[in-house]
């Protein structure tokens, strides 16, 4: 071929874009249907309280109320939300499933919880009534703190167990007290990793409407799970699937907490519709969101690390508590992330780890960006700074005398991942990673002449360098279905839903390079459950790695059925072909060619027979499952300042080194890392969900709870390695997560270089400048007492 | 309270096109604009004038509107994001088109307060620096992008620009 016709791992701009940069997305709040009505909710003020009578009289009365709905109005229909995520096959293990309900009975758990709901002939109309519903809670001892909640006498979120405790997992692998028993060096350290929210700039909605003359549901929703927010809300309905029609349509940001099923508001939509017969709307407003949608994060570790003379680890111990919040229906993915991602890129012979999930009366947890590792992330790269810093090493040292080597894969970490297959890393070469990461980020140089020029000048310059890896792309499985349209055109249809991560052109961009056609001229079809019919979602950097290898089954499918068709047509072999510019045309005589949708034609006749043992027209659809994960890894540094007056900081300067396998598209990958890193910015620095002793949010609004600007974000610079994965043909792996998961290890790093305070030790997230400062004066009179 | 709420009679024109509507004082510019008019490109996420993604222009200026009523409006010209590029077969505004090329969108939830916010800054001063462009977009939250391929989409478009005006006048584009 003349020409370079590759399609994979350029940086092709996005196909979706023109529909959502000229505001003709369809977004869930679009939705407008004949006689729609809407739904606003009555949501306990209180943590934890017991509830009592509920008076809607007056909000019955009110003008354009349809109805006010309790708990005890419906019926059967009231049930706990399914387990989504079962316990893991581990030995010793303890899980209390409780999990959320449609609307509260008898008791409320956390803030938020929805107790009552009005229907209404607008929104307006509906949260007037909502003021005017009169409900008797008797308030109870809240359950916040991590550590009380597991004491004896704690108040219980959940009546009917003897504790707060939501699950136990014991992991481990090696002789941990052998190793501690021959260390040359133990430290133990206590780590605190407070919670955040995902803050995607769209709330959560759902419309609902249904069809009496077909019998049919359609259901809009801001899911990042259509096919099985279809197949359950059926099964609840007792609808068959086909009778269910689940759109998630273009989606305003997902990061994990979309991937919640079976959130109370998205249990009753469907359900008032189906009562009601009318199609019923509800939007969630953004103080709903801080409350009603879930978040993560909240863990405390206490660790110990051994390590020989060299600074070699010989092993890890670590007692962690999870904040679960007051339902677990997500089980354990988060906490079992952190267990698992602590071991990192690193040889950690012994490994003895006890997770304790909690619950709390605060909202609940399940996976956001990361989804857990960070924390185990944060423990480990903070302890090897720690031995770093006993052992007079510097960060790369440390880290490089522990990596894993190539010749060392595939590793089997043999503790269990949140597939519930055996940790193992496919592939990975990590020291590439790290000198990249050192030249971008001008480490030798900072050292040399930066930062002592800055301190001279009172300026308060840091440095810092951590690694990770990424558990990524796991299974069960995708499929995709690709056709060759008569007019030429693909189309690529899955199952996975899409929040921005550019599904719409990476996809088309793995059909485009089989069937050598334009991207532009590939439609991908997504979030749609009448197109495509199986599928689990988008969800742990998976979209790529698992829809994407079955759109590349399903394409390579479609090229060999392309090509038998024309060999026949064109009366030639099919090795005297080649598919290029959308047609297919003989090497030889690039004369003798037919269009591809010509061939689309020719494959589905209208009379004659299909030859036995083929299928009518250009089509194939193939299904993609992972036997594991893929391990992707990277190495994070940055420059940042601290200004000695007000603590506030500033990143001067940001590198990512990433290794997700093979890039399809690098733009898209930069765009993932810019904004994980821009969330791992926020997480550190900015954002945290302060509760009081009630279990009061207090900062429950977007004026309180600070998200990075465009003035706190500084420019990443994005390098890539490519070990490829061996576990799938495209030899990729996930990327959306890794900006999001070291930054705080990095951050903590970097601002100990910069104030350079005996004693001083970064051991929690998030910070700000009066915890900061805080920090900075325990050190000083530490110090000064000491010395 | 159980009165029906009075409405208001208001004249106003939204990308070009003049309106008359009856609308209640309490119903907020961008339900109006989006229930109302159908003009869904105008997003909603905070309601409490922080995260911009509701960002329009009313008599030019970038406003937004979660913070204003319908009622506000009478009088005023307003254009949404649908404004930009009216026909859908037509090329996108080079911003827009910029925007893609750069990547400067994922979600693309935020992306239409963006542009709005840009659309005046950019005409006050078309050939901004990469701090000037900063603090423009920093009353807009986006939560996927990091705002980085935003600010290279601003920079990259306002390079293009001026390179073009100074072909135009028969000199040297500067790269």
């Amino acid at each position: 071929m003349s020409e370079d016709r590759r399609v994979l791992g350029r940086r092709t701009p996005r196909n979706e874009d023109p529909r959502l940069l000229t505001g003709r997305a369809l977004f869930v709040d679009d939705v407008q249907r004949p006689g729609m009505v809407h739904v606003a909710f009555v949501r306990s003020p209180h943590a934890h309280a017991r509830l009592g009578a509920i008076d809607a009289s007056a909000a019955l009365q009110m003008p354009g109320v349809l109805g006010v709905y309790t708990a005890d109005d419906l019926g059967d229909y009231w049930q706990p939300g399914p387990l989504l995520v079962p316990p893991p096959p581990v030995s010793g293990m303890e899980f209390h499933e409780r999990t959320q309900v449609p609307l509260a009975r008898d008791k409320v758990r956390h803030v938020g919880e929805p107790v009552a709901l009005v229907v209404a002939e607008s929104r307006y109309l509906a949260e007037d009534a909502v003021e005017q519903i009169f409900v008797d809670y008797e308030p109870l001892p809240a359950v916040v703190d991590l550590v009380a909640a597991l004491e004896p006498d704690a108040a219980r979120v959940h009546d009917d167990l003897d504790s707060n405790l939501a699950a136990f997992v014991p992991q481990s692998r090696g002789d941990y007290a052998a190793a501690r028993a021959e260390a040359h060096l133990v430290l133990a350290r206590t780590f605190d990793y407070d919670r955040g929210a995902s803050a995607a700039i769209e709330n959560r909605g759902v419309v609902a409407e249904w069809d009496p003359r077909e019998d049919r549901l359609t259901i809009w929703d801001t899911t990042q799970a259509p096919i099985p927010v279809r197949n359950g809300l059926a099964a609840m309905l007792g609808l068959s699937e086909h009778q269910v029609h689940l759109i998630a349509p273009f989606i305003g940001g997902g990061f994990g907490p979309k991937i919640m099923m079976f959130y109370p508001e998205e249990v009753l939509i469907p359900w008032l519709a189906l009562q009601l017969g009318v199609p019923v709307k509800w939007i969630e407003d953004r103080s709903e969101n801080f409350y009603a949608t879930t978040q993560e994060r909240g863990q405390i570790h206490e660790a110990e690390i051994a390590v020989d003379t060299e600074g070699r680890i010989l092993g890890v111990r670590d007692r962690f508590l999870h904040d679960t919040g007051a339902y677990d229906p997500y089980g354990l993915t988060v906490p079992l992330n952190s267990q698992c991602t602590l071991l990192g890129p690193y040889r950690i012979p012994a490994y003895d780890s006890e997770m304790r999930a909690v619950f709390t009366n605060k909202t609940i947890v399940t996976p956001y960006r990361g989804a857990g590792r960070q924390h185990g992330v944060f423990v480990i790269e903070r302890l090897l700074d720690l031995v770093a810093r006993e052992l007079d090493l510097d960060p790369f040292e440390v880290r490089r005398r522990n990596f894993l080597q190539p010749e060392d894969f595939p590793v089997d970490q043999t503790i269990i991942y949140q597939d519930f297959q055996p940790l193992v890393y496919d592939s990975g070469n990590y020291e590439p990673l790290l000198d990249q990461a050192r030249q971008r980020i001008g480490w030798d140089q900072f050292l040399e002449s930066e930062q002592p020029n800055a301190r001279a000048e009172g300026r308060l310059l840091g440095i810092g360098v951590v690694a990770y890896v990424e558990g990524t792309g796991i299974g069960p499985f995708e499929g995709a279905r690709v056709q060759i349209q008569t007019s030429g055109r693909v189309t690529v249809v899955t199952g996975v839903g899409t929040q921005g991560q550019g599904h719409y052109t990476v996809l088309a961009q793995i059909a485009a390079e089989q069937l050598a056609v334009p991207v532009t001229s590939v439609d991908v079809i997504t979030g749609d459950t009448d197109q495509f019919h199986w599928g689990t979602g988008t969800f742990a950097s998976r979209g790529a790695v698992v829809a994407g290898n079955a759109v590349h089954a399903a394409a390579v499918e479609v090229r060999a059925k392309t090509l038998a068709i024309a060999a026949r047509l064109l009366e030639v072999t099919e090795d005297e072909l080649e598919l290029v510019d959308s047609e297919v045309r003989v090497v030889s005589d690039p004369t003798r060619s037919m269009a591809l949708g010509t061939l689309a034609a020719e494959a589905n006749p209208m009379r004659g027979a299909v030859t036995p043992g083929t299928e009518p027209g250009l089509e194939a659809t193939r299904y993609f499952g992972p036997h594991r994960g893929a391990t992707a890894s990277g190495a994070h540094a940055m420059v940042l300042e601290v200004d000695p007056e007000t603590y506030d900081v500033t990143i001067h300067r940001y590198v990512v080194v990433h290794d997700c396998g093979r890039i399809l598209n690098p733009l898209i990958v930069d765009g993932q890392v810019h904004g994980g890193v821009a969330q791992g910015i926020g997480n550190c620095f900015y954002e945290e969900l302060v509760y009081d002793e009630n279990g009061q949010l207090m900062n429950a609004s977007l004026m309180d709870f600070l998200l990075p600007t465009s003035l706190d974000v500084p420019r990443v610079e994005v390098g890539h390695e490519e070990t490829v994965s061996p576990l799938n043909e495209l030899g990729t792996k996930g990327a959306g997560e890794a900006g999001a998961i070291p930054t705080g290890a990095l951050f903590a790093q970097a601002l100990e270089n910069a104030l350079d305070l005996p004693g001083l030790e970064i051991l929690q997230i998030p910070l700000n400048p009066s915890k900061l400062w805080h920090l900075v004066q325990r050190a000083r009179a530490a110090h000064t007492s000491a010395g | 309270m159980n009165e029906p709420n009075p409405t208001r009679e208001i004249e106003f024109e939204v990308n070009g096109t003049t309106f008359r509507r009856a609308v209640e004082p309490r119903r907020l510019l961008s339900d109006f604009l989006r229930h109302d008019l159908g003009l869904t490109g105008t997003h909603v996420g905070c309601e409490h004038g922080v995260c911009g993604a509701c960002t329009i222009l009313l008599d030019g200026q970038a406003i937004r509107s979660c913070l204003l009523f319908a009622v506000q409006i009478d009088g005023a010209h307003l254009t949404t994001v649908e404004g930009m590029t009216p026909e859908p077969a037509a090329p996108m505004h080079p911003l827009q088109q910029a925007f893609q090329r750069h990547h400067g969108l994922q979600c693309g939830f935020c992306t239409p307060g963006f542009l709005m916010t840009l659309l005046p800054f950019l005409e006050e001063n078309p050939d901004p620096t990469e701090d000037e462009v900063r603090h423009a977009i920093s009353g807009n939250l986006c939560r996927c992008t990091g705002y980085q391929h935003i600010v290279d989409a601003v920079l990259g478009w306002a390079r293009e620009r001026a390179a073009a005006a100074a072909e135009g006048e028969g000199r040297e584009p500067t790269p």
